[in-house]
Order: C-alpha cells, then sequence, then structure tokens
C-alpha cells in the first residue's frame, strides 16, 4: 500500500538547503576548482599524466559536492525516485562514454600508420 | 486504501485500485523536470564522448594549447558558479517569501549568467577570427558542438529567469511560480555541473595534451 502513496507524501517537503550548506557547498566548490587550475597553469605536479589524473578526480568530487549542496539529491526525495533516474543515468553515461572512447582508441591502435612507418616490419 | 469495492453487485473480483488517489497540482512536476534534466545529461555524455574521440584530430589546424586563454575560462568559471551562489540565495528568499530580495537575487544571477554568456561569445569571435571555425577540424567541430550545446542551454536559461522574474512581479511568490523557480534552479545548477565537466575535459585536459 504504502507505495502508491508514498510520491503523494514525498512533494511537501522539497529538499531545500540553508544558508550555511549553500556556502560549505560554495567554499568546496572554489577550491575544488581553483585547485585543477592552478595545477594546470603552473605546471605544480610535473608529470602530465599525474596532473591528468589529478584533475579529473577534482571534477568527479566537485559533481557530488554539487549534486549534494546545490541540487539537494538524497536518497528520499521523491519517495527515492530522483535517485534512481539519477544512478540510472549514471549508468548509461558511463557505458556511453568509456565505451565511445575504448573501442575508437583500439580502432585507432589497429589502423595502418600512415605517418609513422618506422614501426612496420 | 479501498480495493476491489468498486463492483462488488456484479461479483467479479478486482485487481487494481479503483478509486484514483489524489494528485495534488505540481506534485509530479519536480519528478518529471529531474527526469528531463537527466535525458539532458545523456546529450551532454554523447557530445563528450564525441569530443572525447575527436578531440586529438586537429587536421594540421590549431590545437587547444594554440587557442585556449585558460585564465579567461577561469573567469568564466567563476561567473558560473557565483551565479550557483546567487541562485541559492534567491531560493532562500523565496522560502521567506520576500519578493523583493528574490527578485534582486535573480537578478544577480541573470548578470553573472550574461557574464558567462558574453565572454564565452567573445572567446568563440576571437577563435573564428583567428580561422579556427567549427569546419576547420574534426576537434574544433566537436568543440564548439559541445561548449556551444552548453551556452545555449545557459542562454535558454537566462531567457527563462527573466520570464520568470516578470511573472514574480506580476503575480507574486505563488505556489506556481515557487515551483517553477524551483525547476529552474534544478536546470541551473545542472548547468553548472555540466561546466565542471566542459572546463576540466576540454579546457583543462586540452593544455595537457
Amino acid at each position: 500500500m504504502d507505495a502508491f502513496h508514498a510520491h503523494g507524501d514525498a512533494h511537501s517537503g522539497h529538499p531545500s538547503g540553508s544558508r550555511g550548506s549553500y556556502l560549505l557547498g560554495f567554499t568546496l566548490s572554489v577550491v575544488l576548482t581553483a585547485l585543477p587550475f592552478w595545477f594546470v597553469m603552473g605546471g605544480t605536479l610535473g608529470d602530465k599524466q599525474v596532473t591528468a589524473l589529478v584533475i579529473m578526480a577534482f571534477a568527479a568530487v566537485q559533481i557530488v559536492v554539487h549534486m549534494i549542496y546545490f541540487l539537494h539529491m538524497n536518497t528520499t526525495s521523491e519517495g527515492g525516485w530522483s535517485m534512481m533516474a539519477l544512478i540510472f543515468t549514471v549508468i548509461m553515461v558511463v557505458i556511453a562514454l568509456t565505451g565511445s572512447l575504448w573501442v575508437m582508441h583500439h580502432l585507432n591502435g589497429n589502423m595502418m600508420p600512415v605517418h609513422d612507418l618506422s614501426r612496420m616490419r | 486504501m479501498t480495493i476491489a469495492t468498486g463492483n462488488l453487485q456484479a461479483g467479479e473480483p478486482v485487481f487494481y485500485l479503483v478509486d484514483e488517489h489524489e494528485h495534488a497540482e505540481g506534485s509530479s512536476t519536480m519528478l518529471g523536470f529531474w527526469i528531463y534534466l537527466m535525458s539532458d545529461c545523456l546529450i551532454f555524455a554523447i557530445l563528450f564522448a564525441t569530443y572525447g574521440v575527436l578531440g586529438g584530430n586537429y587536421a594540421a589546424g590549431p590545437a587547444p594549447k594554440d587557442l585556449f586563454d585558460l585564465s579567461l575560462v577561469a573567469v568564466n568559471t567563476s561567473m558560473l558558479l557565483l551565479s550557483s551562489i546567487t541562485y541559492g540565495f534567491a531560493m532562500l528568499q523565496m522560502e521567506q517569501s520576500r519578493v523583493g530580495a528574490t527578485q534582486a537575487w535573480l537578478a544577480i544571477t541573470g548578470l553573472f549568467g550574461l557574464a558567462f554568456i558574453g565572454i564565452e561569445l567573445s572567446e568563440f569571435a576571437h577563435m573564428i577570427h583567428e580561422g579556427a571555425t567549427p569546419q576547420r577540424s574534426a576537434f574544433l567541430s566537436s568543440f564548439f558542438t559541445l561548449v556551444g550545446t552548453h551556452g545555449l542551454h545557459v542562454t535558454f536559461g537566462l531567457v527563462w529567469l527573466v520570464t520568470l522574474m516578470t511573472q514574480v512581479s506580476r503575480y507574486g511568490l505563488t505556489e506556481a511560480n515557487r515551483r517553477r523557480l524551483m525547476c529552474l534552479s534544478m536546470f541551473w545548477h545542472f548547468l553548472d555541473v555540466v561546466w565542471i565537466g566542459v572546463f576540466t575535459f576540454v579546457y583543462l585536459m586540452g593544455m595537457l595534451r
């Protein structure tokens, strides 16, 4: 029975932040934005591979911060359906991104080299 | 909670809810809008994947290093981030039912959004002036498609913002207007989330290539 009526009750109180939570989210975002720019513009970390991995990790964390503090995502809003939609979307995005990059990377790798003939034996 | 009382006289069991339970007006709007945003997210995922695949194909043309000005991108990013927090303040004022303060924060949000679009357009104009047009290389085609689609979203967000400010000034913070403002809030914050992906994958990673 609860399942039928849960969505009727869920909308009564939309999750919304307080001034403090907005400011905390904003502060975290500023830090998580400023550091990657500093890493790349200043070449602080030296190695490009390491820098790329670090700024991707920062982006992932910042997306979660925005989801929690600005979009007010939680597992209970709308009876859990918005979280379900989000999880489904994340799965689709991961498949689309990794699939495309993986397939096309190998396609490029298996192409006959045009300029670099030295590797052909 | 009454099940199967619909046609007892017929003597046939009914295996579904007969009485339509109440749907308050707009009760499903927020979930519906969230699902729209998720579908929008898939559009951006495809554009990111396209950029990821084609982003290194310069066709002997300009590369990210020749084109991007990271300090300008940093300013642009801060404009969007500031507009996110000011929209949050507008929502807080809305909860206190203060029309004037809500309108003021919305106006500030709009100005930050306008600054973002202005900087982005001037960047595009500068690139095109240097011959880095969308048809120059696959990298530039996918770049303009991805960043342009995001910019177009922000532009429509601004149109929506002005529309809602007019609505609020005319009808006040009615239930319907609050709901609309909450939808735009989700849209606006969502665009900021997409921008995190853009400045990381396109601009910062582009400079590392």
